[in-house]
């Protein structure tokens, strides 16, 4: 195949290897180097409940136009052990290519120990079903067959020349580089200029001067090896490189939010280490210094404590000193917070939970991903309180929702639950550069000072920190909406409140009175009204598509934002009818809204990573619209866009079921 | 203007049983406080959950009465936020042993500066009487139907080896004993652990008051009752550390002395080590305008509602191209 016959700049890069072998480096590596070539990259990590040995990988999709998602199809396979030829050699696309090591052809399936059997028995009935040797061989023939390239690459060979060249004898040491020199490899075969993947690996390792230069030594002598002693005419694909658009970033999941959160100004971040959470607060306290106006410097404490329940009655502590405070953690540590997050819905306590969903119930599958907390998250607790639950839909929303999130906190003095998941989390992106000066500050009713004779002193003049304010507009019982109460800070002079999680009076007070109960309830959820009617429309759910009337409408939340959006582009493109409504304010429901998007659209289609359509349920329970379809998938693997692309042909096409379970993964 | 005790009150009724023990503690709070000067609304009191929670709305300071067992928390959040309160926690022997338990062990680890003050008197009041970490096997208070069946914890013993840098008890009913002690320990650098023994005249019945005054333990001679307590500072006995290297064994005696119990029960200041570094102080060396500036007094936007912090550094790093 000539150069001009090749896909350029649109491919979908796998590579793969034992946990600590590299491949979250080599794939950073490959992402930094086509986003500095001036490509859109979209790469999303998977890997085990493990800290070594068993399979990880990482897959990287790169184009010349926006890509929110990931794809099935693998067109370069990067290797440098048996497991991810034996996983992946299958899912490699005609046209495609697999770069692996020479020595590992005669591996048989049985010698490699850390294939489950499920997968091992799945893997055996295909190869013994087309006829091939149950080896690494027997999948590369496989692969073969299907027209892709094989590229075999005798890594010990390479790496005892490059020994014998630079003079470094550790040949352990030096093949920790392996990684790097799949990766080159895999490079040259691309046609991609080395200079820019030389820069790339030195950004990577630019903390360690050292390790950067051998590193880019080791690449350049397997580039070089590659493209004297390969062909890559029968690779469907290249990648150049052009010149990068100016302000773009290349970001991860696990940063996105926790910028979001230097920027709102939060304080104080507490957190008990859970995966995928734990990453938000250690990116915070590697940066607990944060750059203020007028060259001041500022600081946000990041305090891991002994368990979830100390790190969210901690924030709640914080919060009430006046710092912005928050929390991230997984469902498990989330089922720990319940308890407390009533307490601060009961004592219009300001705090952000960041709640990073992962696959459940109990410990489930703990590194992989799932949306099942959504009800969990919108009911958490015992007894009635308010909260907020704000869903983002990718890496770059995030940021901007942390800072809102933030601020619903504080004007709606109650406890918000940001959703995020693994799959935000540990993927990365190209997008253009956060504006920090997008979403302002807003701290709400917040009395930095208080006379003493503020008509906020009640009883023992007392501050009356729960004072019950009516507007004259009535409710729905028909009787005056209430108003949120001024909030003050511990330690401000003439503020002094009482906090309790019994039910209170004005000053804070333990009351079992039964007007004074009442009226308090009504005063916290009121605030649930006042929150639908200040927050817009944008950020209760967003319209995406062709919005006409006998459009095909998709509805979902979180992160199968991307995958929809690719999808539906790939649809539009196609010449279908096509909207997406997502869902960002979960709680309190946004009704109106809800029925202005889509109460008069026939065929809804509700996409989900869980078992119950957790969202269906709710709009059921809200406004009493049911869908038409159900897209769900809850095997841990997060839901790509040729999935859901696929299931809405077949809903287009009128051969769907009503249910669809979505299935793919490895 | 001088405060006086008297401020340091709440017109809120006080439901506590008649001749609890808690009443002492309180007012030996109340007088620490005026005595020391504790400007209102510089002080939070923060409480748990039972009758002991409900401290803090008799105290004419901010209260916080926050969770069962969560007391130790929510109080290190805020003292962590703003070192310039004035915080104290108080609770009960179950919040702060049972379902606090471990919280009690990280906060020694911590040292944040300020004081924890149990009420510890071997029984769940507010419930009924059940059982409490503190109460000693065997026993059988009166609303037990069989005797307790669980060993008792060693509040002292267990703050000292969880790393508490002030470790002390007092008695209920000598209340100015008990303020001096509640001084201290406010004054203490570092965090300090108050133990009170505290009658529950409802529902303990094994160690009430008349017990703790020696009702059942009299001079052979003269057939006076003879007070179980004692004070450590009349007995010749220094917790107090004076040199890095006596911190071992002074830790070691005070953990011995702890476990004096019967005929003859210790009170006062069992250990005190001010070298250790308080968490503040271990902040302070990473952040260093932390003590001028810590989370609760940074500004978080400009007047116009931008943000005040900036994160070009960090996005710079990200970028893909200059």
């Amino acid at each position: 195949m000539s150069l001009t016959n090749k896909v350029k700049n649109s491919l979908n890069w796998l590579i793969g290897g034992a946990q600590g072998s590299g491949v979250d480096s080599a794939a950073n590596i490959f992402s930094r180097a086509c986003a500095e070539g001036g490509l859109q990259v979209f790469g999303k990590r998977e890997y085990y409940s493990n800290i070594k040995g068993e399979h990880s990988y990482f897959t990287v999709r790169i184009s010349e136009r926006e890509i929110r998602s990931h794809v099935d199809e693998i067109n370069m396979l990067v290797s440098f052990d048996a497991e991810t030829l034996l996983r992946h050699a299958g899912s490699v696309v005609k046209g495609g290519g697999i770069v692996y090591d020479s020595e590992l052809a005669d591996v048989k399936i049985g010698e490699v120990p850390t294939l489950d059997d499920a997968f091992r028995d799945r893997l055996v009935g295909l190869l013994e079903k087309v006829g091939k040797p149950l080896t690494v061989q027997g999948v590369l023939d496989y692969a073969s067959d299907n027209d892709v390239s094989l590229f075999s690459i005798p890594y010990f060979q390479l790496l005892e020349e490059f020994s014998t060249k630079i003079e470094d004898h550790s040949l352990s040491k030096l093949s920790r580089m392996v990684n790097v020199m799949s990766l080159s490899s895999s490079m040259a075969l691309l046609g991609f200029p080395f200079e820019t993947l030389g820069s790339a690996i030195r950004y990577i390792f630019r903390s360690k001067p050292k390790i950067a230069d051998l590193n880019v030594m080791a690449a350049n002598y397997a580039y070089e090896y590659t493209k004297t002693h390969h062909d890559a005419s029968g690779l469907a694909f290249s990648l150049t490189t052009k010149k990068p658009l100016p302000d773009v970033i290349l970001v991860q999941g696990n940063q996105s939010s926790a910028l979001g959160k230097l920027t709102a100004g939060c304080k104080f971040q507490t957190y008990y280490p859970i995966t995928p959470a734990s990453d938000d607060s250690e990116f915070l306290e590697a940066n607990e210094i944060v750059p203020q106006g007028e060259g001041k410097d500022g600081s946000i404490l990041v305090l891991q404590t002994e368990d979830e329940i100390a790190a969210i009655t901690m924030a709640i502590g914080g919060a009430l000193t006046g710092a912005r405070s928050a929390t991230a953690t997984s469902g498990p540590g989330f089922s720990l917070m319940t308890e407390a997050l009533g307490w601060a819905g009961m004592n219009e306590v300001p705090i952000v939970v960041s709640l990073y969903q992962r696959t459940g119930p109990a410990t489930g599958l703990p590194t992989r991903h799932e949306q099942g907390d959504l009800l969990f998250a919108t009911k958490a607790g015992h007894g009635e309180f308010p909260r907020i639950v704000f869903a983002s839909g990718d890496i770059e929303e995030s940021y901007y929702d942390t800072i809102k999130v933030f601020n619903f906190a504080e004007k709606f003095q109650m406890p918000v639950i940001h959703m995020l998941d693994k799959a935000i989390a540990n993927s990365i992106t190209t997008c253009k550069i956060f504006d920090q000066q997008r979403i302002l500050i807003d701290r709400g009713l917040l009395m930095e000072n208080v006379s003493d004779i503020s008509p906020d002193l009640g009883h023992a003049s007392h501050y009356r920190r729960f004072k019950l304010i009516r507007d004259n507009k009535n409710n729905n019982n028909g009787e005056a909406n209430y108003l949120i109460s001024p909030r003050v800070l511990l330690g401000t002079e003439n503020g002094i409140f009482w906090n309790t999680g019994d039910e209170h009076t004005e000053e804070g007070h333990i009351t079992e009175d039964p007007e004074i109960r009442t009226a308090m309830m009504d005063k916290r959820m009121d605030k649930l009204r006042i929150a639908i009617e200040q927050i817009g429309d944008e950020d209760k759910a967003t319209l995406y598509g062709i919005d006409e009337p006998d459009s095909l409408t998709v509805i979902s939340w979180g992160s199968t934002k991307g995958a929809i959006l690719d999808a539906m582009d790939r649809l539009i493109d196609e010449g279908k009818k096509i909207r997406f409504v997502q869902f960002r304010l979960l709680n309190p429901f946004p009704i109106e809204r809800v029925r202005t998007l889509i109460g008069d659209h026939k065929q809804l289609v509700d996409i989900e990573m869980n078992y119950s359509s957790q969202l269906a349920l709710l709009i059921s329970e809200n406004i009493g619209i049911s869908m038409d379809h159900l897209i769900v998938k809850y095997n841990g693997r997060p839901i790509s866009s040729s999935e859901v692309y696929n299931a809405l042909v077949r809903i287009i096409l009128g051969e769907a079921p009503r249910r669809i379970v979505l299935k793919h993964g490895a | 203007m001088a405060l006086k005790l008297s401020d340091y009150k709440t017109e809120v009724h006080n439901d506590w049983c008649p001749g609890c023990g808690d009443f002492g503690i309180l007012n030996a709070i109340q007088m620490a406080l005026s005595e020391m000067g504790i400007q209102k609304h510089r002080a939070v009191i923060f409480s748990g959950i039972g009758c002991s929670g409900k401290t803090p709305h008799f105290i004419n300071t901010y209260g916080i009465h926050t969770l069962h067992g969560r007391v130790l928390p929510f109080s290190q959040g805020a003292k962590l936020c703003n070192p310039e309160l004035e915080v104290m926690a108080v609770g009960g022997d179950g919040d702060g042993l049972g379902i606090g338990a471990g919280h009690f062990v990280s906060a020694g680890r911590r040292n944040v500066d300020m004081l924890y003050i149990i009420f510890n008197n071997g029984v769940y009041g507010l419930t009924k009487g059940q059982a409490s970490p503190t109460l000693k096997l065997g026993l059988k208070t009166k609303s037990l139907p069989l005797p307790n069946s669980n060993n008792s914890v060693n509040p002292l013993a267990l703050a000292a080896v969880s790393g508490f840098t002030f470790i002390a008890r007092g008695y209920s009913y000598d209340v100015r004993h008990l303020k001096d002690l509640i001084k201290q320990g406010i004054a203490h650098k570092g965090l300090a652990y108050l133990d009170v023994l505290q009658p529950c005249p409802t529902y303990n019945d094994i160690n009430t008051r008349e017990w703790y005054q020696g009702s059942d333990n009299l001079d052979s001679e003269t057939g006076k009752q003879i007070p179980r307590t004692y004070k450590l500072e009349g007995a010749g006995y220094d917790g107090i550390v004076h040199l890095e290297d006596e911190a071992d064994s002074k830790m070691s005696n005070a953990i011995l002395k702890s476990y004096e119990w019967g005929k003859k029960i210790p009170i006062g200041t069992f250990y005190q080590n001010e070298m250790v570094p308080t968490y503040e102080e271990r902040i302070a060396s990473k952040i260093p305008d932390y003590v001028k500036d810590p989370p609760s007094s940074q500004r978080v936007s400009l007047t116009d509602g931008r943000p005040n912090s900036d994160i070009s550094r960090l996005l710079d790093i990200l970028r893909v191209s200059n």
